[in-house]
């Protein structure tokens, strides 16, 4: 079982690496989003840092919306999702191998920029800091949840949209909790237990979403 | 082995067939035929789980595979309409990502020489974007002869094959049912098969053979 999902999520990074510019396209987004917001608004320090957690986060979250499709998208497309789904292994392991590989690719790389932007928004360092724990805590609940709901409209042609209403709820309270640590760690605060929500919300979305995921996929395959 | 009882399947309110029963034994070749829409690929992905019948029972070994799924897809393999193959990945990796669904690690004799069987054996560090559709289906043909499953379920398996690989196909699957593996296919291209076989009509009230009963529905 674990065999399965270590090569199911080394299949998955193998290909992404194959082709590398739909890699780089989350994380292009997120760098522009944020660097263009200064040059729209009055850039001085106090502002930037009054506004800096919540548009970090924003652009986080659609990042990572974005780039949801290719989720199951091509494995759909190619049947190879037919063959995911007669695997002798339970289909919430394949599906949380998908997810992790999913993470690495997008919510990662933010993680790993995110202090940079932080910096340049004129964050102060405890913000910076707290900025890389909630966003490493949340963007693989941006990656879980969003999984459900890829696995609900991969079926529809052009389900942007619907993908979009059918998650986006489910995203809010990430980035009320997340972007709320941000903000009051900049104001000097203990955030234990914004980020304590967080851990929380992450524990049970690794628990849950897989298997609503893989329940939905059968559901998706069987029309 | 596979028991299908009183079937049913219906598309876009469309009856394509019900009462539908028949068993495949061990070492039975069963063709589905039936003209285009009659539902043979709605079938055979019913009998594999994917699709879920409106009515009906299929057994696998006594057990309905709904509740021995994994028991039931460790003995199968199924092969459909699309080409599960990355165009990214080589012919090699293809097979190996193909069987890691399966949990099988084979060494990479036993892959070449599956390989070599189907006419790949040059192209194994090809990226599979590179071949021709022809091509592309030969390699889940070396995934079929390596899957080490019992029933082997293929929807049109001679698409864009040459002669050469019909001829493959073929022997192939003489050779499963002589192993005592079973096969359940469709195809609209002539299939010369040296060896016993039965067959299912869709949307056809009369049977071609006597082995297997079917009362197909009328919404053909």
């Amino acid at each position: 079982m674990l065999k399965a999902y270590y090569h199911l999520l080394v299949r998955d990074l193998r290909l992404a690496f194959r082709s590398r510019h739909e890699l780089a396209n989350p994380l292009i987004f997120f760098v522009l989003v944020v660097t263009l917001f200064p040059l729209a608004v009055t850039p001085t320090p106090q502002a930037l840092q009054a506004m800096a957690p919540g548009v970090i986060w924003v652009s986080a979250l659609l990042a990572v919306l974005l780039s949801l499709d290719r989720l199951f998208k091509q494995d759909y497309d190619d049947g190879s999702l037919d063959q995911l789904m007669l695997s002798p292994n339970p289909l919430m392991i394949l599906v949380l191998a998908k997810v992790s590989a999913h993470w690495l690719l997008t919510g990662l790389p933010l993680v790993i920029i995110a202090p940079l932007l932080g910096v340049f928004m004129s964050l102060p360092a405890e913000a910076v800091t707290v900025l890389i724990y909630s966003l490493l805590l949340g963007t693989p609940v941006l990656s879980l949840i969003g999984a459900i709901g890829v696995s609900l409209t991969v079926s529809v042609n052009r389900g942007g949209v619907l993908l979009s209403l059918i998650i986006l709820p489910l995203y809010i309270p990430i980035l009320i909790f997340g972007a709320n640590a941000v903000d009051v760690a900049a104001d000097g605060l203990p955030v234990t237990g914004q980020l304590l929500f967080l851990g929380a919300v992450l524990a049970l979305a690794a628990s849950l979403a897989p298997l609503a995921t893989a329940v939905a996929l059968r559901i998706t395959a069987s029309r | 082995m596979l028991k299908i009882k009183s079937l049913e399947c219906v598309r876009d309110d469309r009856l394509l067939f019900s009462d539908l029963s028949f068993s495949v034994a061990e070492g039975q070749v069963l063709q589905i035929e039936g003209t285009n829409g009659s539902g043979k690929t709605s079938l055979l992905r019913i009998i594999c789980g994917l699709r879920l019948a409106e009515a009906g029972q299929i057994l696998w070994r006594g057990e309905s595979i709904a509740s021995s799924r994994e028991d039931y897809y460790a003995e199968m393999v199924y092969i459909g309409h699309l080409p599960c193959i990355k165009g990214d990945l080589t012919v090699l990796e293809n097979v190996r990502s193909l069987l890691d669904t399966r949990s099988l690690r084979l060494n990479n004799a036993r892959i070449e020489a599956a390989l070599e069987k189907v006419g790949l054996v040059t192209y194994e560090d090809v990226p599979s974007k590179a071949l021709s559709s022809g091509q592309r289906r030969r390699i889940l043909l070396a995934f079929v002869e390596l899957s080490q499953a019992k029933l082997w379920i293929l929807d049109e398996p001679l698409t864009a094959l040459d002669v050469h690989g019909v001829a493959l196909m073929e022997s192939m699957i003489v050779q499963h049912k002589q192993a005592g593996g079973s096969v359940i296919f469709t195809t609209h291209h002539g299939m010369q098969l040296d060896c016993e076989m039965t067959s299912i009509v869709l949307g056809d009230k009369s049977l071609l053979s006597t082995k297997t009963s079917t009362e197909a529905g009328s919404g053909c």
